[in-house]
């Protein structure tokens, strides 16, 4: 109400106490469903201010560095080959958080279940070594969908049965993750040919998937397309997508409709830890051709990033895989002017900073106060 | 010196970065905000006084420059999650993710450079001649004295003192404590930046007590594990030190265990710890599954004035 309002009314006592001209308070906006469709840009362009600033303290221009980056990842054929080949793993990967976190459950132990199935995948190629190619390729696939399956169900059974929280241990079981694959490659499947180098032998033909003509990008792209179509379709237009929603939209609701809560997320883990592990039997099978030490470069962790990004639609999975893939590779050109790879995981944290802070906006209104 | 006290010095010197970083976590927790960002908090804390430690050559500067880092991280913390309500949880993985990048970038100009110096002891000279005791005190260094204050400190301000009684009400019942005159977002404010500092000093004592040079990720999960200390020692800052060296002795019994020459290949001694975590935290959900765990009621939801979530 302003200053002349007030005195047009004669009935207020002139010892009203005087209201404060700036007060406001941000309450819940009931008909705020969905973002703005700006925040996501701004936030990655904020994201990339505020690292600039980083890189510039470090005595570096950043817009060099991001031109650089940018013209490593989508400036030549090679460049927007390679990013798809890392969007490949970010975008099974992702798929599966964006599966867990419908119901609300936060896997973030996509990394260690992607390391697992890259284990399990290589294990075929062990136990087995002479089958022929149409053999030995779906074998690798159901062993790695299985191991990173289990490795999910590790962290679902703690969950619903135990109440201990996900986060807690899927992120314990990356670290064991981590230890497994590195006993193998440092220990028993050590390549006795490889001049100590921490890896298998390198697969034979029947065990690395084709690529596509004399690029590296690799049949692992279309698992991945494969799965983020079926994944549409499941969550649109089935029954267990519609419970999944409703478990993730109001838990108490499904709870009382009668869906078993506890039995989808078990499913859940399973799937979104079989996604993973997939991912990392397309790794290993389609790029690196063995099992090495150090062989994500943190691929189940940006796929988080790349799951709250796309706000778990189907479509936007691929965009922002692909656009994270190509913030890898745009991280490892910056390496030839000597600047540390892990550049592309500082600005994917910052990105994911001010994703949280903008996806406020929707949701809050701001009110002044009457 | 026999093993059994060598087990007991190298669990306090690797339990008193998880019990640092235990603290600030129950201090942040117990007002009602989830904090999962330790494991970057740390890991710049530990790269921030790498850095002044090898540049100035001084130990307050180095303390000094991670206060400074994280008021600034907990200052985020908070703005996030008590100003915008923004997720909790993603803001603490976002924190994770940005300390991670950010501390491998800064750190690389000083990866594997040692520090030029160590964390002073105190003159405990006096204890020499006895048997036990002497040996494990004669090896603390003053940060780790600091620790033992700080149980203590911290125990006696939430337990016995009104402050606390009003930490513990803005955990448990944020409107209430509204309606009681207390400020509900102030205190949060503080207790985040408070609680902050505390897990950025945990990094920084991981690196100037316990590895003295700065690796990339060197605190490998260690973050983490304090965020599950925190469910194990049910936010009380006293059981949060008996946590905490448990699972420094986890830390130290894989090395002896290879060190007397066992036939376990290392990367299984060294999942000791996590897969312990998983199991004791699955072992005190299956007992406390019927009763009140001790988290704080409101942990995780934002409070707003007058509105109902």
């Amino acid at each position: 109400m302003s200053k002349t309002q007030a005195a047009a009314l004669p009935l207020e006592p002139a010892e009203a106490p005087r209201r404060k001209r700036f007060s406001y308070r941000i309450e819940i906006d009931p008909s705020g469903t969905r973002n703005p469709w700006w925040i996501a840009p701004l936030s990655i362009l904020l994201a990339l201010v505020l690292c600039g600033i980083f890189i510039a303290a470090n005595g570096m221009n950043p817009v060099t560095v991001y031109a650089k980056m940018i013209k490593g990842a989508f400036g030549s054929s090679f460049g927007i080959t390679e990013t798809l080949v890392k969007a490949i793993p970010l975008l099974l990967c992702g798929i599966g958080v964006a599966i867990a976190y419908r119901i609300s459950v936060w896997n973030i132990g996509a990394e260690g279940q992607f390391l697992v199935g890259a284990v399990a995948a290589t294990a075929v190629t062990i136990w087995f070594p002479n089958l022929p190619i149409y053999g030995t390729i779906p074998l690798m696939i159901v062993f790695a969908i299985a191991a990173g399956g289990i490795w999910g169900l590790l962290t679902a059974i703690p969950r619903t049965y135990f109440q201990v929280n996900e986060l807690v241990t899927s992120l314990m079981l990356n670290y064991v993750a981590i230890l497994l694959l590195d006993y193998f490659v440092f220990g028993p499947w050590k390549d006795p040919k490889g001049f100590n180098f921490p890896g298998t032998p390198m697969f034979n033909d029947a065990q690395t998937l084709p690529v596509l003509g004399d690029t590296r990008l690799h049949l692992g792209l279309v698992f991945a397309l494969v799965a983020v179509v079926l994944y549409g379709l499941l969550v649109k237009y089935t029954k267990w997508g519609y419970e999944l929603r409703l478990i993730g939209a109001n838990p108490e609701a499904a709870k009382n409709a009668g869906i078993p809560i506890q039995r989808h997320i078990l499913l859940v883990m399973l799937i979104s830890g079989g996604l993973a592990g997939l991912a990392g039997m397309a790794e290993v099978s389609g790029v690196s051709h063995r099992l090495m030490y150090g062989i994500s470069p943190g691929y189940g962790y940006t796929a988080i990033i790349v799951a709250w990004l796309a706000k778990l639609s189907p479509a936007w999975l691929v965009v922002s895989a692909v656009l994270f893939g190509g913030l890898i590779v745009g991280g490892y050109s910056v390496q030839t002017i000597g600047l540390p790879s892990s550049i592309s995981n500082m600005i994917q944290g910052a990105i994911l900073f001010f994703l949280i802070a903008g996806g406020m906006f929707g949701k809050f209104r701001l009110r002044r106060n009457a | 010196m026999d093993t059994f006290t060598q087990i007991v010095i190298a669990a306090i010197s690797s339990g008193t970065p998880l019990l640092f970083a235990a603290l600030g976590g129950i201090l942040i927790e117990r007002s009602g905000i989830i904090q999962l960002g330790a494991e970057g908090i740390m890991l710049l804390g530990a790269v921030i006084s790498c850095m002044t430690f090898i540049h100035t050559g001084s130990l307050p500067l180095a303390l000094l420059a991670v206060a400074g880092i994280s008021i600034a991280l907990g200052l985020v913390h908070a703005f996030l999650t008590v100003t915008l309500r923004a997720n909790q949880t993603v803001s603490g993985l976002a924190m994770t993710l940005f300390g991670t990048g950010l501390s491998a970038y800064l750190g690389k100009s000083v990866a594997g450079t040692p520090i030029p110096g160590s964390v002073p002891k105190l003159d405990l000279s006096f204890l020499d001649g006895v048997p036990f005791l002497g040996d494990v005190f004669g090896h603390l260094n003053v940060l780790t004295w600091f620790s033992f204050a700080l149980v203590v400190i911290l125990h006696l301000f939430i337990h016995r003192t009104s402050w606390g009684l009003h930490l513990r009400a803005i955990g448990d019942n944020p409107a209430t404590a509204d309606v009681m005159g207390i400020r509900v977002q102030t205190l949060r404010y503080g207790y985040v930046i408070v609680g902050t500092i505390l897990i950025g000093l945990a990094g920084a004592d991981m690196l100037l007590a316990y590895s003295p040079t700065w690796t990339e990720g060197m605190t490998a999960g260690r973050g983490w594990i304090a965020v599950a200390l925190i469910i194990f020692a049910r936010w009380n800052p006293v059981r949060a030190l008996l946590c905490a060296y448990f699972f420094g002795a986890m830390d130290t019994i894989g090395f002896k265990i290879q060190l007397i020459g066992s036939e376990i290949p290392s990367y299984f001694l060294k999942m000791i710890p996590y897969i312990v975590t998983i199991l004791v935290l699955m072992y005190l959900g299956w007992r406390s599954r019927n009763k009140l765990s001790g988290t704080p009621q409101s942990l995780g939801l934002p409070y707003i004035r007058e509105q109902r979530f």
